[in-house]
């Protein structure tokens, strides 16, 4: 994979803009680092958990003695064990700790025990006899919404319906194009799965939890309140987090492992199978959108009319910001001043959804692209004009009314992408290597059976938290002899933070040395690491500390040198007078000396939407475009991806490596959205819950990757830098499918694109 | 994992003779089925007899005279995609080189493959296409079956307990084989439709196996009369009105169902043009 304008040197300083490497990098390469599954305690139990096998179904009893009686159990738990608030739930708790007289989706949790041994928690869990009166489960989004069944839940059906109407509804063509689209269920599919180690304090007063997730204080909060205890006697530490993507936003093994701990006296471990973890954490909403554009002649956007549906599966979760995050993007990056647009999500008995990577304008995405296309083509320009035409500029307003106030290079990123060079490789690679033809080792495809596509994908993806959220961030700073250390809750999941935090610190405060504490709550909350948020919150933390460091720093130098503060400066790991000669080492100025500084950094606030959908409800916004290149066998219907050139909207680099990183993930994730990834269900139940069938990109299926980074820094963003983590996933898909269609000259309208939507499906 | 008692025997005699005394004990060779399978719950305890150490097992012996290869049970896939036995059976190299990932096909073995019978075993279209002898051996004696008695069902085949299956024996063919398989990855999935053809220049004839669309490898017999009838083995040339038929006669020989990883339409679709166009690679003229 190249990269384009990316510097590929390491630099010793570690400052801002350098490509310095993680600091746990080597560690995970090597196998050593210890992820949350590795963590263990002298004399600790195995936590395990009885999951409903019916998608939808009446309990109508529960006999756990069987359990009790088996030698080496030492604990068994269900709802009536519960001491405090029995339901959770990120926006509304909504979903019981374990069910309770109803259970709502197949592999909801019934009981949870602690053994000796993972053998005898799995005969504990077969010892537990559960009487079900089976229901038909309710699996159809649409009959969710318009009433005809009976409540599944007593918050009813629908999660969320909000309408968005904006301008002059009586718009009607002249160019009109319209489509319905559908997405899949995907998986965050994180490889590090759910675990986590509780240990009770002496007495149960109190627990300590080190866990996997993405946002410590928010899962302390709803534990603490599942448990009855005071926040501060449930106390988190961050165990190793391989992946996350979403699917640890929300509770899911936290008040069990917790409560298994105080009622056992004993330390508990749970760690979820693979199988456990796709029932154990929510998805991607799968959903259905119904777009019709209204255009002029020459294909300048003058209305939108949209229809979402979205299935929010059996609880609640996030759906609700899922769905506002989906129709507030409906124009997608291009202007638009007038729009209808229908959003609903939907309880059913399917597994639940909530956050994952794109957070509902991957939905909105692969529709309005598949719309632009249809445009470009009933107007006659292509796909790269189109989108140029409409492109949205700061200053324009989103169908709710904001204004985006945000660097918008939408237009620059098109073009700096088409710019990109096209693969130089024929079909089937320069050298007849099998692998670089769909099919792969399949030997499925000779050259000729093959046709190559090109197809756009351009998003907008709004930053950090909407809808009149106060989301903050809160880090600790504290310099002595030279050396920072910097305290944060904010969850390493991967991303890079760990790294970012380093960088942050070298170049505000001059110093050589970082050393990152435990990411614990022994500080206030970082909010989650999600909506590409951490390094313009946390970032923003960590630099408002460090900067009060500093002020804190030059006050100690210029009264011990008689200078005026204001004209000291950070050089190097100097501190320079900038009108005199004055240079002293940090590590000099701080010897002896400790300054200690706490930042809590909030973005400005955002606003609920009105009834029609109006209001300034997000805060900042990214661009990204991507061009996509695949090789297609119309015959089988198999695919390859040959490349995707990208140009992303970042707004400075702050570590170059690590954004590329982004984009490359990113597009893996979208590729799989596009071409392979899907939780199959059929009437409620999981069909494909394991990586043999569940099937993820791996590296023979990534495309070579060309990026261009437009470093256009964001007067808003503390450093400058926009969230990079979403966007690249949010076009792929839309990019990968519109390559397809170009390839074989068909209309396809779903993802996972799979073999037969291409090759047993009439020419559209 | 629950097990009673794991034995590593290190001669097939000695092998027998534990299996002769369990002779449900569980089989491990290179474990990438065994394993998967007790790590989801799907076995129980029982006791289990190693056999990936027996030197017997994992040997090969090439004969000219007859022209015949033999590979041992524990053959891996990755010594069956390189040479020399690559250049002995192509066809089942490239088998070799679709299944799993490079790790896999470290510890994969053609008797794991065979042991498992599973309609989707990469190695086992390209088997029943060379009408390969399954060799099996018990405390009681040895027997010798083709490949078409061997599999009997779904992951079901014609060994009793107390036997092991010692390896397998094909012929050496001059003439164009090849084994294609589709599957919505380009590496490291199973298959949703696979076909192995193999051209049998002396016979003047082909063989065509399909897997994964049907309860056990199928054989297309009406398709590979057609090709003895029509084909040109001489200067390898066949009409392309016969190709399709030879396609659609393939189709016709599938038997597949509907499940999570494909529909039976699109699996019947796809072994007609993998067969068809392995025929065009085994007669590139028209
Ligand atoms: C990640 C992954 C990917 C895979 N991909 C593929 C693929 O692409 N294509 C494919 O075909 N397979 C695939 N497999 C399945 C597996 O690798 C093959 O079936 C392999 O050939 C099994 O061989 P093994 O030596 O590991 O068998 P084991 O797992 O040791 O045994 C398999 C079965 O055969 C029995 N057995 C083994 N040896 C003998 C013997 N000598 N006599 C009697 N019984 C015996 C065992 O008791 C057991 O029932 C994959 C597996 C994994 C884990």
């Amino acid at each position: 994979m190249s990269a384009t304008g990316v510097a590929s040197e390491t630099t010793t300083r570690g400052g801002l803009g350098d490509n310095v490497v993680r600091p746990d990098g080597v560690a995970k390469v090597q196998g050593s680092f210890a992820f949350s599954g590795d963590l263990t305690a002298d004399g600790f139990l195995w936590g395990a958990t009885l999951r409903s096998p019916h998608p939808y179904a009446r309990i109508v009893r529960i006999d756990a003695s069987g359990a009790w009686a088996i030698d080496g159990v030492e604990c068994v738990l269900t709802a009536s064990d519960v001491p405090g608030r029995a339901t959770y739930g990120l926006i509304s708790h909504d979903q019981p700790v374990f069910a309770h007289e109803y259970v709502r989706f197949e592999g909801e949790p019934i009981a949870a025990v602690a053994a000796d041994h993972p053998e005898t928690c799995r005969r504990a869990l077969a010892a537990i006899v559960v009487e079900y009166e089976v229901l038909a489960p309710l699996t159809d989004a649409e009959r969710a919404i318009d009433g005809s069944h009976p409540p599944i839940h007593p918050d009813g059906n629908v999660l969320r319906h909000q309408r968005i109407v904006r301008g002059d509804q009586s718009i009607v063509g002249p160019i009109t194009v319209e489509g319905t689209y559908e997405l899949g269920m995907q998986d965050q599919a994180f490889l590090g799965l759910e675990a986590a180690l509780a240990l009770p304090d002496p007495g149960g007063e109190g627990v300590e939890l080190f866990v996997a997730t993405q946002w410590l204080h928010e899962d302390r909060k709803q534990i603490a309140a599942c448990l009855d205890l005071p926040e501060e006697k449930v106390r988190l530490t961050l165990g190793g987090v391989g992946g996350a993507f979403g699917a640890r936003e929300d509770i899911s093994l936290q008040v069990h492992c917790c409560l298994l701990a105080l009622r056992s006296g004993r330390p508990v471990r749970m760690a979820y199978s693979r199988q456990e973890s796709f029932r154990g954490h929510v998805h991607r909403h799968p959903g259905k959108v119904w777009m019709r554009h209204h255009a002029d002649a020459s294909g300048h956007i003058r209305r939108i009319e949209a229809r979402f549906v979205l299935d929010g599966g059996a609880y609640a979760s996030t759906s609700s910001a899922v769905l506002v995050n989906a129709i507030t993007h409906t124009q997608g990056p291009y202007k638009c001043d007038n729009a209808t647009v229908d959003g609903w999500a939907a309880r059913t008995n399917n597994l639940p959804c909530g956050a994952m990577r794109g957070f509902g304008v991957v939905q909105a995405c692969f529709a309005h692209e598949a719309q632009m296309d249809k445009l470009a083509a009933a107007v006659g320009i292509d796909p790269v004009e189109i989108r140029l035409r409409n492109a949205m500029e700061t200053g324009d307003h989103l169908i709710t009314g904001q204004v985006i106030e945000s660097v918008a290079p939408v237009a620059r990123a098109i073009r700096e992408t088409a710019a990109l060079p096209l693969p130089d490789e024929p079909v089937g690679g320069h050298d007849g290597d099998p692998m670089r033809l769909p099919g792969g080792a399949g030997l499925t495809a000779d050259r000729g059976h093959i046709r190559r596509g090109i197809g756009w994908g351009v998003s907008i993806k709004n930053l950090m938290y909407s809808e009149g959220f106060d989301d903050y961030s809160t880090a600790r700073v504290r310099l002595a002899d030279g050396v920072a250390s910097v305290k944060f809750a904010t969850v390493e999941v991967g991303q890079g933070f760990v790294t970012i935090a380093g960088q942050i610190a070298r170049s505000v405060l001059g110093v050589d040395d970082v050393v990152l504490e435990t990411i614990d709550t022994k500080i206030g909350s970082a909010g989650s690491t999600s909506a590409s948020r951490q390094t313009w919150m946390s970032g923003g933390a960590i630099d408002g500390a460090c900067r009060l460091v500093r002020e804190r720093l030059f006050e100690n130098v210029a009264a011990a040198h008689d200078l005026d503060a204001v004209q000291l400066a950070i050089d190097g790991t100097d501190v320079v007078d900038t009108l005199g000669t004055l240079r002293v080492a940090v590590a000099e100025a701080t010897a002896g000396v400790v300054i200690d500084e706490t930042f809590e950094y909030h973005h400005r606030p955002t606003e609920d939407l009105d009834e029609n959908g109006q209001g300034n409800c997000h805060t900042a916004f990214a661009f990204v475009a991507q061009r996509a290149v695949v090789d297609v066998d119309p015959e089988l219907g198999l695919v390859k991806v040959v490349q995707i050139a990208t140009a992303q909207d970042v707004g400075r680099a702050l570590n170059p490596m690590s954004v590329v990183g982004q984009i490359e993930g990113g597009i893996a994730q979208g590729l799989g959205l596009a071409v392979m990834e899907e939780i199959v269900q059929v009437d409620g139940h999981v069909r494909n819950a394991s990586f043999t069938d569940y099937l993820l990109p791996t590296f023979l299926d990534m495309p070579d990757v060309v990026i261009s980074l437009i470093e256009e820094p964001d007067p808003m963003a503390p450093m400058g830098a926009k969230g990079v983590g979403e966007p690249p996933c949010i076009a792929a898909t839309p990019a990968i499918v519109a390559a397809i269609r170009d390839a074989i000259g068909k209309d396809i309208s779903r993802v996972p694109v799979r073999p037969g939507d291409i090759c047993l499906t009439e020419v559209g | 994992m629950p097990t009673t008692s794991v034995t590593v025997p290190r001669t097939l005699s000695d092998a027998l003779r534990v299996l002769a005394d369990s002779p449900d004990a569980t089989v491990l060779a290179g474990g990438t089925d065994l394993m998967v399978e007790l790590n989801s719950g799907h076995r129980g305890a029982t006791d289990v007899v190693v056999v990936n150490r027996i030197g017997e097992l994992c040997t090969w012996q090439h004969n000219p005279q007859l022209g015949t290869l033999h590979l041992g049970a524990g053959i891996t896939y990755s010594e069956i995609e390189q040479s020399p036995i690559a250049g002995w059976v192509p066809a089942l190299a490239q088998a070799a080189r679709t299944v799993g990932s490079p790790q896999i096909r470290h510890a994969a073995t053609i008797g794991g493959n065979l042991g498992t019978c599973s309609p989707a075993g990469d190695g086992l279209p390209v088997l029943c296409a060379l009408e390969a002898q399954i060799h099996l051996a018990s405390a009681a004696g040895e027997r010798t079956l083709p490949f078409a008695d061997f599999m009997v069902g779904p992951k079901r085949t014609a060994r009793v307990p107390g036997e092991l299956i010692t390896g397998v024996t094909v012929p050496v063919l001059p003439g164009w084989q090849g084994y294609s398989k589709v599957g919505v990855r380009n590496a490291m999935v199973i298959a949703v439709a696979s076909s192995a053809l193999v051209v049998d220049q002396e016979q003047q004839g082909v063989r065509l196996a399909l897997g994964s669309v049907g309860p056990v490898i199928l054989r297309c017999p009406e398709a590979e009369a057609l090709v003895a009838a029509e084909g040109d083995f001489q200067s390898s040339r066949i009409r392309s009105t016969v190709v399709a038929q030879f396609a659609e006669l393939a189709r016709r020989a599938a038997r597949p169902i509907d499940d999570h990883r494909s529909t039976a339409e699109y699996r019947r679709h796809a072994v007609g043009i993998l067969a068809a166009r392995q025929l065009r690679r085994a007669f590139p003229n028209e």
